[in-house]
């Protein structure tokens, strides 16, 4: 690596677009509206900058608290999900035959080339009332009715077959998130089992640990690094998420994102858009930093 | 016969294999219905009633959705084009020079990738409201604040592909280059655009496909009288599922599927060119 000073026209000509468009198109609308949650609405689109904290003291106040836990709540069982479904999926990746590895990783990857509002628009297909999933399941009563009836089993299944209410609901938000992000899961989670000394569980296995106990006391702790990043991934687009909770959530299944994106267009409240906007963006450098700090310790232990 | 099962052969076992299977099946499933029952003959969407494309014909025919769908791929050739560029010129930027605030630079680049992509939209839709760049403005230039939406969240990860390839670089072949009498240009034309050539191709199916895939970028930085596609099949999906809009979503899958195929065998075609190499 040479020094700028070594070729400074280059220097200049490479580094300079790419700078000045995110400080253009980047972080200026970011401080306007860091600006825009310090003011006061004064007209239709009028924004007084007072350096007014109201807008903030309003994000705290109960009501919106209580969203930011729910968001919280939603995401941090999400992410859960999402991680005891990607680990087997992963280590099965990681130990495949070497031919088939490739067509598992693309079949991991896939679904994320498909656009997220396609494939949230497939999870209403499948789960509303006469949605996929119900008439499946309602294929499956006829056809258990039809067998039990000779038997005289018939009442058990009532005369109307009922549908599930699995749309429209916080359980059915949660099934969309991990259904959109398990990709991001699975793969920091290959990333790292992949590269882990196999040596070790061998010698794990040979002293006596039985699988369930080398899972537990040596993969898991070797692949911690892969299960933090993939939590990351997962938990942060999940905090902020607002259409898939806007698509398959109920009128109680509102989160923060939902919110802000009110505040931006049919509540036209910019400021206190801002204002919240500006707290998940902190909450979203929380887990960062915490992210950075369990690396740090790791590499810190490790070395 | 069979060979015998090694302790660590966790991919045999057949609970891994029934785990791996059900995550495809639930992965895939939903897209697989969407497709085949955008081919189905009624109305309810439900029942299977044969085999017919008129629900593609009536998308066809829908003029606004084809003007959606048009102005998306504008908008993706574009900012394909512009992330590329910028990312790649980013890329060597860090790649090859050490400077003050050299740090910073590289977290300002991780940053669009790291942050709620609702704080960008929103952040995105205020300032250009506030440039008058929302509505007012004929076609192609109503398009600006989306193209421009599109490259902010792209472009830093065309720069982190692209650096990625360079790091396999032998700077001695540089070096060797400039001995041997080239200039900057030669040696940038002749020797480092051939080596980064698989990233910058990488890197722009990446922000192809990025921006394809978008949804929140585009729908805060649409104006009122532009009409992407996501933003059209939003406001569809809003009325019920209708056939038209399996059919309308079926063709974007085949688009960035598409994309993908090529991607990767552009990828092994070039990974196969090297390694013939000495």
């Amino acid at each position: 690596m040479e020094s700028w000073r070594a070729a400074p026209a280059v220097f200049w000509i490479t580094l300079v677009p790419g700078v000045v468009w995110l400080l253009v198109f980047f972080f200026a609308p970011l401080a306007l509206i860091w600006l825009l949650a310090f003011g006061e609405r004064a007209g239709p689109v009028a924004i007084d900058i007072t350096w007014t904290l109201d807008n903030y003291r309003q994000a705290l106040d109960p009501l919106y608290l209580g969203l930011f836990w729910k968001s919280f709540r939603i995401a941090a069982v999400a992410t859960a999900i999402c991680l005891v479904v990607a680990f087997p999926v992963a280590l099965a990746v990681t130990f495949a035959d070497g031919r088939v590895k490739p067509l598992l990783l693309m079949l991991v990857v896939l679904p994320f080339w498909t656009n997220l509002l396609v494939r949230t628009y497939a999870m209403i297909a499948v789960l509303r009332t006469r949605g996929y999933l119900n008439s499946g399941l309602e294929y499956l009563w006829m056809a258990a009715k039809t067998v039990a009836t000779p038997l005289g089993l018939g009442e058990l299944f009532g005369d109307r077959f009922r549908p599930l209410e699995i749309l429209y609901n916080d359980p059915a938000v949660i099934f969309g998130i991990v259904y959109v992000y398990l990709p991001f899961m699975v793969l920091p989670l290959y990333a790292t089992l992949e590269r882990l000394d196999r040596s070790l569980l061998e010698a794990s296995l040979d002293l006596g640990a039985s699988h369930w106990r080398t899972f537990w006391r040596v993969i898991v702790p070797l692949a911690r690094p892969g299960i933090v990043s993939g939590v990351i991934l997962v938990f942060v687009p999940a905090l902020g998420t607002f259409l898939i909770s806007d698509l398959l959530g109920g009128p109680s299944s509102q989160l923060i994102g939902n919110v802000i994106e009110r505040q931006f267009k049919a509540a036209n409240n910019v400021p206190l858009g801002a204002a919240l906007s500006f707290l998940l963006l902190y909450a979203t450098f929380v887990a960062l930093a915490l992210w950075a700090w369990s690396n740090e310790r790791m590499r810190r232990r490790a070395g | 016969m069979r060979a015998e099962r090694g302790p660590l052969d966790y991919a045999r076992r057949w609970w891994l294999r029934a785990w791996l299977a059900a995550t495809f099946l639930f992965l895939y499933a939903p897209i697989v219905i969407l497709v085949v029952f955008s081919f189905n003959d009624s109305r309810r969407n439900i029942v299977w009633r044969g085999f017919t494309t008129k629900y593609y014909l009536e998308a066809w025919h829908n003029d606004s959705l084809i003007e959606a769908f048009t102005n998306s791929l504008v908008i993706a050739v574009a900012s394909t084009l512009l992330s590329t560029v910028l990312g790649a010129l980013l890329a060597l930027a860090l790649w090859r020079f050490r400077f003050p605030g050299k740090a910073a630079v590289e977290g300002a680049n991780a940053l669009p990738i790291v942050i709620p992509e609702i704080c960008m939209g929103v952040a995105l839709l205020v300032f250009f409201s506030r440039l008058d760049l929302m509505g007012g403005m004929g076609w192609p230039w109503s398009l600006l604040p989306v193209l421009i939406g599109h490259v902010t969240f792209s472009f830093p990860f065309v720069a982190v592909v692209v650096r990625a390839r360079l790091e396999g670089f032998d700077r001695s072949l540089e070096e060797a280059s400039r001995d041997l009498g080239a200039g900057e240009w030669q040696t940038f034309r002749r020797i480092l655009v051939p080596y980064m050539r698989p990233g910058l191709v990488a890197g722009a199916l990446l922000a192809m496909t990025l921006s394809l895939d978008d949804f929140v970028i585009t729908f805060f930085t649409s104006g009122p009288d532009t009409i992407t596609f996501p933003v059209k099949i939003y406001s569809m999906v809003r009325f019920g599922a209708t056939p038209e809009v399996n059919a309308a979503s079926t063709v974007l899958i085949a688009v960035t599927v598409l994309l993908t195929v090529i991607a990767m065998n552009l990828q092994r075609r070039s990974s196969a060119r090297e390694g013939m190499l000495p």
